[in-house]
């Protein structure tokens, strides 16, 4: 990775009067300020943005690229995040100018091409699913449960049971977005335990539910990469107690072409197209989480939705749709390039992606059992989670392992996640990787452990090759510097 | 860092000093341990009414957030405003100066439920 | 296979490694009963050149506005983008890169968000500003959830000159959390808040007063006294502003205002059929600050000293404090902002206010050439980049000609208030030239 110097903040490079931009001299004849923004609409201050010229916004830019890992960059095995390759290729597709320079209130006339790749994307993913109709429209992953949670609460109000239907049943090891999704819809939180195997404790889920209960929010395979063998008792549980299921598809990449979440018994899945269907993530954002839902509840999705008539596409609004989570129609550039993926792969395709996925995690997991802990000793999915714990019993901790990877030029493992294990380290390595990367990983991964033991100081205070070291991220906490300015 | 022997203390790894029918309260060693760096601590509004179990301050490090439960139930009569500036006290100073707030007790009886100096050492010894 | 580098021979040497005969083997723990049947809608594979062109075909179906000359506007603006702007948000380490939860190897991405936060919090005249949401809607929405925490109330004041769009999305999220929704009228005569409105039975138990800036209409609204009445019943005051219109509009932190929220679509970002674009996120004061949704950079030093950014106040997020974190978002439009914060920079100073007053200055030239034409202003509060213009014409009938014409018209209003059939919303951007607008001016008059 690059240089260990510091690159001055955008704005140290200030300079009076300097620009990176022209715009062309204004053309129409001009009118004075003051005759059309009244002196208490004008603004005193201008903003203090920096004044650099383009090289040097480009230069600062690129200096600061240079001190990012990413996938283009080498290995990402961050567990539940599926940080595969994102084809090139798709890229191309997403700036084509007739889709980037669209506008989202153009006549559907004028926008057919748009509206039949949104179509058919609806289509593909319902299939996906095993499901009945699909909105494009949640932003994230997240916001895909936020919306799915809000037409589980339209359904049971549809029914009459908004009242007494309260309870989200959620596992002990899912995502903190399904906890934090469901108190957005105003439902009290109730916590499944594992059990012994890692997949939902039966018999607890069958003491919990009743007719307080709204439905269950599940990922499988789950968040310790383990397929719940006993889904289909589960969804029957639940269904038979008047609850929904939700399916957290962040774990897809692991079973398509072999199990479709609606045939588990789910009635609404997101799927997150920035992991299972190869969009960048873009440093944060922007993905996208369109949602799947049974047939029952197709009638209450956000508005609008794609449909077609005589070869002709439009929207529509279903006929009891809770409304609209988010402006116009979804992340639209990032539906092309997963649509483009898609296309690419096909059927046979997704299917290979799941499989290579799978096996790639159990090769590495196999192979990395003899130095960590390995809490599930049982075939994964497309992800593992081992413990840090023989580790930490020489005084290294996961985070420090997890540093210690940074100087392998390796982004470490999701770690300290899932909750229900101790120490915990979860990779997913998925199926862009070559053997030779996995086998690299594994040497990384080995002598990491001998450190652990021989000489953990080495491991406690890594990383060392990095653009910066360890950071204070008390200090960052205790006295928030949020912005700059220039005393800092 | 011993257990202050005239401090009562809660499950919670919470401590109560009692004087004059006030009860300080902050969290022990053993749980500013626990937590870790402490980076902010939410306090909570003077003249606030908690019950005994409420949640009324939270205690946040890095990663980690702990509420804060009243160990009795009363009104908020004084908060530790150093810890807004320097949340670290807690870590630094857990049975003193990195108290977190001041109730006056509503029904002194409910102190009897509390653990003693001796009774609290056990329950660590069992962690 | 597609982007699978694994041989047939490492296959069967993994599966060796693994003690397994069949992949079959992995899989399980799935019942068979429920496997996946063939999919009869899944597509067949296309190769990289049969995926280009089919794509390109399915562009070739949509009318782009690189071909038609746009006046609609309504949320999405046809702003010009400088090309530095798309080639820094393409580079690999930013663009394939997660959540910089790696700080030591994240550097690239959390100084850039870390400027971004100064950008929007210099625009906006905040304390500080989070890492973006989803896009402006979804941010307004938060906004007033996080009032609603902070001013302890479970009732939120909405102009009906908010984008329609964001009122539904803003509505949806409120009343899934049980908060009342009070929407205030306008006045049809300026097309701002109607002001006579505001009572004390209406604020007194607010937790907040929205006022975009400026509104659907394009006018400004008097958020001076939106601000001092609803501060003077002790609620928030929140702004949703154009980021383009702060080059020249009052900055919110001077008027008052607690939390500003927008959209960033007008800072670099292509309209892209309504998104991704960014929404931005910002307010006043540390305690507030805590309460704030979404993600946050922070700087500090690492072991040698050396200035260094994190993840800040993480705290507040779903995966430290699940169900009582500040909301649930977790990935945000990180790439979006990341592109407004270039764009912000090539531009400089003078360069938004320039951007803004090209905006206003066309617009308004727009706007006098309609007179001319016998085509009147609907409203009478003073405007920025968009105008209403009223007519006694079938606006969806004169746009259809219009793009026989290679125009995009404005947007007919009539689908969201009945009273306004006769009214279009028309924006001019910097993009638009004289010429432009002159041949708009010509055939909209043979139209109507």
């Amino acid at each position: 990775m690059a240089t260990r110097s510091q690159i001055p903040l955008i704005f140290e490079h200030s300079s009076r009067g300097r620009r990176g931009y022209r715009y062309p001299a204004l053309d129409v004849p001009e009118t004075a300020l003051d005759e059309l923004i009244p002196a208490e609409h004008q603004r005193q201050q201008p903003p203090q943005l920096p004044e650099v010229s383009e090289v040097e916004v480009v230069r600062h830019f690129t200096g600061l690229s240079r001190l990012n890992h990413g996938v283009d960059v080498g290995f990402y095995p961050l567990g539940s995040c599926t940080m595969k390759y994102n084809p090139k290729v798709n890229e191309d597709c997403a700036r084509m100018s007739g889709y980037m320079h669209l506008h989202p209130y153009q006549p559907a006339e004028t926008v057919q091409g748009a509206l039949a790749l949104m179509h058919r994307l609806q289509s593909y993913l319902s299939d996906l699913a095993g499901l009945h109709e699909t909105t494009l429209q949640p932003a994230a992953g997240a916001h895909g449960e936020l919306t799915g949670l809000m037409i589980m609460r339209a359904f049971h109000k549809a029914n009459g049971e908004d009242g007494m239907r309260k309870e989200m049943i959620i596992p002990d090891s899912a995502h903190g977005t399904n906890p934090a999704s469901a108190k957005m819809v105003n439902y009290q939180v109730r916590e499944v335990p594992s059990d012994d195997r890692g997949g939902v404790d039966v018999d607890a889920l069958r003491a919990m539910v009743g007719p307080q209960t709204a439905g269950l929010m599940l990922t499988n395979p789950n968040t310790l990469g383990l397929f719940d063998e006993n889904i289909c008792e589960i969804q029957k549980i639940i269904h038979e107690a008047g609850g929904l299921l939700y399916y957290d598809g962040a774990n897809a990449n692991a079973i398509m072409g072999y199990v479709r979440a609606g045939d588990m018994g789910f009635d609404i899945v997101h799927f997150n197209l920035h992991k299972t269907f190869s969009t960048p993530h873009g440093g944060g954002g922007p993905g996208s989480g369109p949602i799947a839902v049974s047939q029952r509840l197709a009638p209450f999705l956000p508005e609008p939705i794609v449909a077609e008539q005589h070869g002709e596409f439009f929207f529509k609004r279903p006929s009891q749709s809770i409304g609209r989570v988010k402006s116009f129609y979804g992340n639209f550039g990032v539906l092309v390039r997963a649509y483009a993926y898609i296309r690419s792969l096909g059927e046979q395709g997704l299917k290979d992606v799941s499989e290579t996925a799978v096996l790639h995690a159990n090769y590495l997991m196999r192979n990395l059992q003899p130095y960590y802990e390995l809490p599930y000793d049982r075939h994964c999915m497309h992800e593992f989670v081992l413990s840090g714990s023989r580790q930490k019993a020489h005084g290294v901790r996961t985070m420090d392992v997890a540093k210690r990877l940074l100087d392998y030029g390796v982004h470490a493992p999701t770690v300290y996640f899932p909750l229900n294990v101790e120490e915990s380290i979860m990779v997913e390595p998925t199926e862009t990787e070559t053997l030779t990367t996995l086998d690299t990983f594994i040497g990384a991964m080995k002598e990491i452990a001998r450190e652990a033991e021989e000489s953990p100081d080495v491991v406690c205070n890594a990383p060392y090759e990095t653009p910066v070291r360890r950071l204070d991220e008390a200090q960052a906490a205790r006295k928030p510097i949020l912005r700059w300015t220039p005393e800092h | 860092m011993a257990n202050p022997r005239d401090y009562l203390y809660t499950k919670d790894h919470e401590w109560v000093r009692v004087i004059d029918g006030t009860a300080r309260i902050g969290i022990t060693e053993y749980a500013q341990n626990e937590l870790g760096d402490v980076v902010f601590v939410e306090l909570p509004a003077p003249e606030l009414i908690v019950e005994e179990g409420e949640g009324f301050a939270v205690v946040e490090s890095v990663k980690a957030v702990s509420d804060i439960y009243a160990p009795v139930s009363g009104t908020v009569k004084a908060v530790n405003e150093a810890l807004e500036d320097s949340p670290e006290l807690v870590n630094e100073s857990p049975f003193d100066e990195g108290w977190i707030a001041e109730l006056e007790i509503n029904d002194e009886s409910q102190l009897k439920d509390l653990m003693t100096a001796d009774e609290y050492d056990a329950l660590l010894e069992e962690v | 296979m597609r982007y699978i580098p694994t041989t047939q021979e490492e296959r069967e040497r993994m599966l060796a490694a693994l003690g397994i005969q069949s992949l079959e083997e992995l899989f399980q723990a799935i019942p068979s009963h429920i496997r996946s049947d063939p999919s009869r809608v899944l597509p067949e594979p296309l190769a990289e050149s049969q995926l280009l062109r089919h794509m390109q075909e399915l562009a070739s179906q949509n009318q782009d506005t690189q071909a038609l000359v746009s006046f609609m506007g309504a949320g999405a603006y046809d702003h010009l983008i400088p090309a530095v702007v798309n080639h820094v948000t393409q580079r690999g380490e930013f663009l394939t890169a997660y959540t910089p939860y790696q700080a030591e190897i994240s550097q690239g991405v959390l100084q850039a968000i870390f400027e971004f936060q100064t950008l929007i919090a210099e625009l906006t005249g905040m304390d500080a500003a989070n890492a973006s949401m989803y896009d402006g809607a979804t941010a307004l929405a938060e906004a007033c959830l996080m009032a609603c925490n902070a001013a302890r109330r479970q009732k939120v004041v909405l102009p009906a000159t908010l984008h329609p769009e964001w009122i539904d999305v803003v509505k949806l999220y409120l009343e899934s959390q049980d908060i009342h929704v009070e929407i205030l009228p306008f006045d049809g005569e300026a097309g701002t808040v109607d002001l006579t409105a505001l009572t004390d039975d209406l604020g007194s138990d607010a937790a907040c007063v929205v006022a975009p800036y400026p509104n659907f209409f394009g006018l400004l609204e008097p958020v001076e006294e939106l601000s001092q009445w609803i501060h003077d019943r002790k609620g928030l005051f929140v702004m949703a502003v154009d980021p383009v219109a702060m080059g020249l509009l009052q900055s919110p932190g001077a008027v008052g205002a607690d939390i500003v929220v927008g959209d960033g679509q007008p800072l670099g970002n292509a309209m892209a059929y309504g998104g991704p674009s960014f929404g931005f996120f910002a307010c006043r004061g540390t305690k507030l600050v805590r309460r704030m949704p979404g993600r946050i950079v922070g700087q500090t030093q690492d072991l040698d000293g050396k200035r260094g950014f994190v993840l800040t106040m993480q705290t507040r997020e779903q995966h430290i404090r699940r169900e009582k974190a500040t909301s649930n978002i977790c990935s945000n439009q990180a790439l979006n902002a990341l592109a407004g914060a270039v764009h912000l920079c090539v531009l400089g100073p003078e360069g938004l206010r320039e951007a803004a007053y090209q905006c206003l200055q066309k617009a308004t030239y727009l706007k006098q050439c309609l007179k001319d034409i016998g085509i009147k202003t609907a409203f009478s509060a003073p405007s920025f980049r968009e105008f209403v213009a009223a007519a006694d014409v079938n606006w969806a009938e004169v746009n259809k000609r219009l793009l026989e014409y290679g125009f995009l018209g404005g947007l007919p209003l009539g689908q969201y208030h009945e009273d306004l059939d006769s009214c279009v919303l028309l924006s001019v951007t910097e993009a638009r030239t004289k010429e432009e607008i002159d041949r708009f001016v010509h055939v909209l008059g043979g139209l109507c």
